[in-house]
């Protein structure tokens, strides 16, 4: 068996509220996968189910080799779980927090240390520390440590860097690379794009389905619209402009740019330069753009809301 | 004070105990003005907000809050900013209209001019079927919203939001902006802390935190050109990057 989790025609309700809706996944041994959606799309729906924290309504469900219904016990073994909110004890330390995690795994820090060394040398300095006085980022290294020290075979990470700085973030998907040459499984969920782009296969999740997933480079491949990038100083006021001409699907900011994707193929950039022309005189720049992951993303998004 | 500074801070410190949460702050907020205040995780931000928002003393230095000074006028500052964070923005187990008439009635809008507002957010938000629902039931992205639309429903001059787009998606948080855009048409300041590099692009200026002191100032495009680099997360990295090495 060459998959670490597959799932058919998964269901999950709570009252009237379909969380999950025949959802399919299917996560190959040592993949490194992403998780992305809105909220309230059921991403953590998911993940508890995955992690037998929660019972599915209907559907099969294997992960590991395992029913996380009926083999529960044996699963939680095989997995190590971040849940989206830190949830270790603040009142014990950073080292007694990993130690009592190893002790429930039956097993010691020093066993596993080698797996866990790219992420707790940076924290161990601060051993001492009770769980509650560490920084975010910090906080996020300590819980991913005691999610790894029982030596998983799959990794289930629930927006492990929401509200983690730049800096701290680029360092966790460093470590979560080195951790998966260990032939861990990955499957986390993430709000930033720019991290996405990283694992091997993304998955857009929306209304508790997954519609749309493959590597970066095949969801980004199938974006088949006209998409500029528009370069100027004055973001703002050209982002107000721009969504006045209605051959314009979507005009979005991004970072210091501007995205301009075109409805039907209508328009080329000289009409869209005269037209914003017409209402002001600021420089700007347009230029063709190949589509990311976050247009695609948003793109998607907006033609099943308005569906 | 300025004409044109609607916040003035010399020389800000303070410290818990040993440790200088805040080490000598000096910057200003032009009117009507996105400023982004950004930093890594620890560097000292919600300390700095909580002091400008008067619910902190600094330990010494001058702070003045839209013309009133943070250490005698701390209750006139409150009425005139408005305040939201990803922790904490609104009550859970009421509506969204009861939440808004909660927080209007206590910054002490009118009655009347309540109900006029709300009749107008409920128009411009289209939430005309979100209005009574618990706002526990809502989605992150609307729970986000919802609580901007609160924090400035007085009309304050400042609004301070503390990673108010936290874990929020693409399309959301780019809604979100818009709402900030319009804010500052209407003349509010917006003073934001993000740690998405490509909201820090949308800032009119941007102060730079790093290890309780403010390394770096300017608008994005000053920063970029001083710091050599393409966007606003190559700026954070190289003056983050040197004390993260440190400390994490």
């Amino acid at each position: 068996m060459n998959n670490s989790i597959e799932i058919y025609n998964l269901k999950k309700s709570f009252n009237t509220v379909k969380a999950l809706d025949n959802l399919m996944l299917t996560v190959e041994q040592g993949g490194f996968y992403g998780l992305i959606g809105p909220d309230g799309a059921g991403k953590t729906t998911l993940m508890r189910i995955i992690t037998a924290l929660l019972l599915p309504d209907s559907g099969s469900i294997m992960v590991g080799g395992l029913n996380p219904v009926k083999d529960y016990k044996e699963l939680r073994l095989k997995l190590g779980y971040m849940p989206g909110r830190f949830s270790l004890y603040q009142d014990l330390t950073v080292e007694e927090n990993l130690s009592f995690f190893a002790k429930v795994f039956d097993t010691s820090i020093e066993e596993n240390y080698h797996l866990i060394a790219p992420v707790y040398s940076q924290i161990e300095p601060f051993k001492n520390r009770r769980a509650g006085k560490l920084s975010g980022g910090m906080k996020q290294k300590l819980a991913l440590s005691c999610a790894l020290i029982h030596k998983p075979e799959i990794l289930i990470l629930d927006e492990p860097t929401t509200g983690v700085d730049a800096v701290s973030r680029r360092d966790f998907w460093e470590m979560l690379s080195q951790i998966r040459e260990n032939g861990i499984t990955i499957l986390v969920s993430t709000p930033y794009m720019e991290e996405a782009v990283l694992c091997d296969k993304i998955s857009l999740m929306f209304d508790g389905k997954i519609i749309n997933s493959g590597t970066p480079t095949e969801i980004t491949s199938k974006f088949k619209e006209k998409i500029f990038i528009l370069k100027t100083l004055h973001l703002r006021e050209i982002l107000k402009i721009a969504r006045q001409m209605p051959e314009l699907k979507s005009v979005n900011s991004f970072g210091q740019n501007l995205h301009l994707v075109v409805r039907d193929n209508l328009v080329e950039i000289t009409e869209i330069e005269s037209f914003i022309k017409k209402s002001c005189d600021y420089d700007f720049k347009i230029e063709p753009y190949q589509a990311g992951i976050e247009d695609c993303f948003i793109d998607y998004l907006e033609s099943v809301e308005n569906v | 004070m300025s004409e044109d500074n609607i916040i003035e801070v010399e020389n800000l410190v303070k410290k818990f105990g040993n440790f200088t949460a805040n080490d000598n702050l000096t910057f200003t907020v032009k009117k009507s003005e996105i400023f982004g205040f950004l930093g890594a995780n620890g560097a000292g931000k919600t300390t700095a907000i909580k002091i400008l928002c008067g619910i902190l003393f600094p330990t010494s230095g001058n702070v003045i809050v839209a013309g009133f000074d943070i250490y005698k006028e701390r209750n006139i500052i409150k009425q005139n900013i408005g305040y939201m964070s990803q922790g904490f923005s609104l009550y859970e187990d009421l509506t969204v209209k009861e939440n808004i008439e909660f927080y209007a009635g206590i910054y002490g809008v009118k009655r009347k001019e309540i109900k006029i507002r709300l009749d107008e957010l409920v128009d411009k938000l289209q939430i005309h079927d979100l209005k009574n629902k618990f706002v526990k039931d809502l989605p992150l992205g609307w729970k986000q919203k919802i609580a901007f639309s609160v924090a400035i429903f007085h009309k304050p001059k400042i609004v301070f939001l503390d990673e108010p787009t936290s874990g929020v998606d693409p399309i959301t948080r780019r809604q979100f902006w818009d709402l900030i855009y319009e804010a500052v048409e209407s003349g509010i300041t917006v003073f934001v802390t993000t740690h998405y590099m490509d909201e820090a692009e949308y800032c009119d200026r941007i102060s730079i935190m790093v290890d309780g002191k403010i390394d770096a100032m300017g608008t994005p495009t000053e920063l970029k050109t001083m710091y050599k680099a393409k966007n606003m997360d190559e700026v954070f990295v190289k003056l983050a990057r040197k004390q993260t090495e440190e400390i994490k």
